[in-house]
């Protein structure tokens, strides 16, 4: 019995080891570490899916994709950069999706001197992101657009409901700092986490408040909870959601509830709605064309666009770097940094990215679209 | 805070504090038999609630494929154990569709009533016979082989089941959450307190589920024997009570539980895969005020969790989790200083 087991386990490792020096063989190397579970594994099962819709090859080089799963865990995502270093000789890391486990790897990939395209919008202290390109707009970009709607829409008074963790802390940053400019004052600030059972007692303090508006800071399924509870206690304001709530679980979730929300997001997921001047419009429709013909219709989300922009970055930058030196080497690396910060304006289906060597975040502070939920579906505001 | 927060607080920390008592209930009742400190009990209202959710989208529940999968494995592995005891062919497929038939009749029905979006409570009923018989497949996988090691042992392994069976969630229901609908739309206006259906129903459920249990610990011959394993498991075999067989009843009754508790939070909020975690860790923490043995001292440390979260929330959102688990800490320190217990190890 131990002895068949001892062959089961040499049999096994050897496969493994089969495996990883094919992979490593290959031409254009992607280290990809995904949150596929834990509690971030609402957005990096998409990503995952979109990654199977990817091209073959970018400009003539044949890809290879290496996709590991972090758990949610930063610990995981670095130990996953360090193996896609050392082992797997990656050109390009891709992930994670969850921002702390983006920033634990950034210093990974600074460190190894290779390209990281963070699927999460990761806060960097300057100087340290010079290895990090984000595909996702900057909390600072959203913001920007709601309260640029706030302000239209005459709103004075604002409360705050948010996750209890780092998503919802960046939100409450730019929600307060901005507040004042556009001549609001923050009236109640309350927070929840996913898994709560009710937020009853936070709602009730929102509606003694009485704001004009509440920012309800929550991503997909999870979103909608609040929206219920202040309904329930009688809220009769309007409510905003920011772009991690930019999916149909809103409407699946929330019914009737959440009828006139505002939710923030990028042009990806409404490129039926966007005007034809608009330089997303092309690839937004491609993306969703492409991703719902695989995975069903209305199964588009933002985690997934990101992910197909990123194809589009590489398949402009790779061209460049390739001029200078082959995949699997040091020079490529180094040539495929500079040649992101090179490509300048690129539409996207999120909106147009161009790196510089100052801004490693890309997108413009008009990126931000508005939407409203009218009978269960999205519709444009402008 | 005026009188009417502070009643519409009261009356949400009750309602969830209701759901918490039924876990804490079912973790004392496993705790007692089988002195497993059952981490997954909020696992078991994931499922229930994720179940009913998927039910009511017309999709067929994950559900299904990890019952199967349970009991095809404890059917492989009970064959294996008893061919190798010598059994004959007959007392082994008679054994075979002991365990198989239940699960497999669920499933087909579900498998053919799914796609038609079924009523509530028949997506219910289904529900609750779906998820119990996972709680003996569970006890026979992880606990049964342990049932001598030691407490930590027993805990490790839950810890382990708890995982595992989170893990597992998240690949039969994916990652998106579910909220199914109110068992009972009706609002009732009581002063400044709006009782929804729901709470009712909640109420209800947990107090019948109460009475019940103490029906049945009381008058009933299992529920005798039950209490008796607890009491003493030498004790009780020598009496000729089955340890192992007490050990599927509690663990069926914690998985009922679990199940009912899901139905019952389902509508308030949306349940994820991993939800059940920290649901069930509040219902730990009243079972650790009742000290893992007493079960009206569970129901009332329960309710007070409840309250306490409710008014946590209302004062102090952010830290609404540290307030409620730090709680745990004087209790600890008081029942340790009450109690001297001897070690059982």
């Amino acid at each position: 019995m131990l002895k068949r087991i001892r062959r089961a386990a040499v049999l096994a490792a050897t496969m493994v080891l089969a495996f990883t020096t094919t992979t490593a063989r290959a031409d254009l190397t992607l280290g990809i570490s995904l949150p596929l579970s834990g509690p971030g594994s609402g957005l990096g099962i998409p990503i995952k899916n979109q990654l199977a819709l990817w091209p073959q090859s970018i400009a003539g080089e044949k890809i290879s994709m290496i996709i590991l799963d972090d758990a949610t865990d930063p610990a995981n995502g670095v130990k996953n950069a360090r193996r896609f270093l050392t082992d797997d000789k990656v050109d390009v890391i891709l992930g994670s999706a969850i921002t702390p486990v983006a920033i634990a790897m950034a210093a990974v990939a600074a460190e190894g001197e290779t390209v990281q395209l963070s699927l999460s919008p990761a806060a960097l202290p300057p100087g340290k992101d010079r290895w990090t390109f984000r595909l996702p707009q900057s909390a600072e970009v959203m913001a920007h657009a709601v309260l640029e709607h706030m302000k239209k829409a005459n709103i004075k008074t604002v409360g705050f409901i948010g996750y209890n963790d780092a998503y919802g802390e960046v939100w409450l940053n730019e929600l307060q700092t901005r507040a004042p400019a556009a001549g609001m004052k923050v009236v109640a600030v309350e927070r929840f986490a996913r898994a709560d059972t009710s937020v009853t007692a936070q709602a009730l303090k929102i509606v003694a408040a009485n704001p004009d508006a509440v920012l309800i800071v929550a991503t997909g399924s999870g979103a909608a909870m609040p929206e219920k509870g202040l309904v329930e206690r009688g809220y009769k304001g309007k409510m905003y959601q920011t772009h991690a709530a930019a999916t149909r679980d809103l409407m699946r979730i929330g019914g009737k509830d959440v009828e006139g929300t505002y939710v923030v997001s990028g042009p990806a997921l409404i490129g039926e709605l966007l005007s034809d001047s608009n330089p997303s419009k092309k690839a937004a429709m491609d993306f969703a064309q492409q991703y719902e013909k695989a995975y069903g219709a209305g199964s588009r989300n933002q985690f997934a666009a990101h992910t197909y922009d990123a194809a589009i970055l590489l398949g402009k930058a790779v061209p460049l770097a390739l001029k200078t030196a082959k995949p699997g080497t040091k020079e490529f690396r180094a040539a495929l940094r500079d040649a992101l910060e090179k490509i300048g304006p690129t539409p996207v289906s999120h909106g147009v990215i161009n790196y510089t060597p100052t801004d490693h975040w890309g997108f413009t502070l008009d990126t931000g679209v508005m939407l409203k939920v009218v009978n269960g579906d999205w519709v444009l505001e402008r | 805070m005026d009188f009417s927060i502070a009643s519409i607080l009261l009356l949400d920390g009750v309602t969830n504090g209701a759901v918490y008592a039924l876990l804490a209930m079912a973790i004392v009742l496993l705790f007692a038999v089988t002195r497993v400190i059952f981490i997954p009990q909020g696992e078991f209202v994931a499922f229930g609630a994720l179940t009913v959710g998927m039910f009511q989208a017309g999709q067929l529940p994950g559900t299904i494929w990890l019952l199967l999968a349970m009991a095809v494995v404890v059917a492989v592995l009970d064959t294996f154990e008893q061919l190798r005891a010598g059994l004959g062919a007959a007392p082994i497929v008679r054994h075979l569709l002991r365990i198989l038939a239940l699960p497999l009749i669920v499933c087909a029905v579900s498998w053919w009533i799914a796609p038609s979006k079924p009523p509530l409570l028949v997506s219910a009923l289904l529900t609750m016979l779906l998820v119990t018989p996972m709680g003996p497949l569970v006890y026979r996988l992880a606990y049964r082989s342990l049932a001598d090691a030691s407490v930590l042992v027993l805990l490790i392994v839950s810890v382990g089941v708890h995982f595992a069976l989170t893990g597992l969630g998240l690949l039969f229901f994916g990652a998106e959450g579910f909220r199914t609908p109110p068992f009972w739309d009706a609002r009732f206006a009581v002063g400044p307190l709006m009782f929804s259906g729901q709470t009712l129903i909640t109420f209800f459920a947990s107090a019948a589920l109460i009475v019940l249990l103490w029906l049945f610990f009381e008058r009933t011959l299992y529920g005798k024997a039950l209490r008796a394993t607890a009491v003493n498991r030498l004790g009780a075999r020598l009496m000729g009570i089955s340890t192992t067989a007490a050990g599927a009843l509690s663990f069926t009754m914690a998985a009922f539980i679990g199940a009912l508790s899901g139905l019952l939070i389902g509508p308030t909020t949306t349940v994820f895969y991993d939800s059940g975690f920290l649901i069930g860790l509040k219902g730990f923490v009243a079972a650790v005020f009742a000290g893992l043995a007493s079960y009206p001292a569970a129901a009332i440390g329960a309710l007070g969790v409840g309250i306490l979260e409710s008014f946590a929330s209302f004062w102090a959102s952010a830290f609404k989790e540290v307030i409620v688990f730090t709680a745990i800490l004087p209790v600890l320190l008081w029942r340790s200083l009450r109690d001297h217990h001897a070690d059982e190890e």
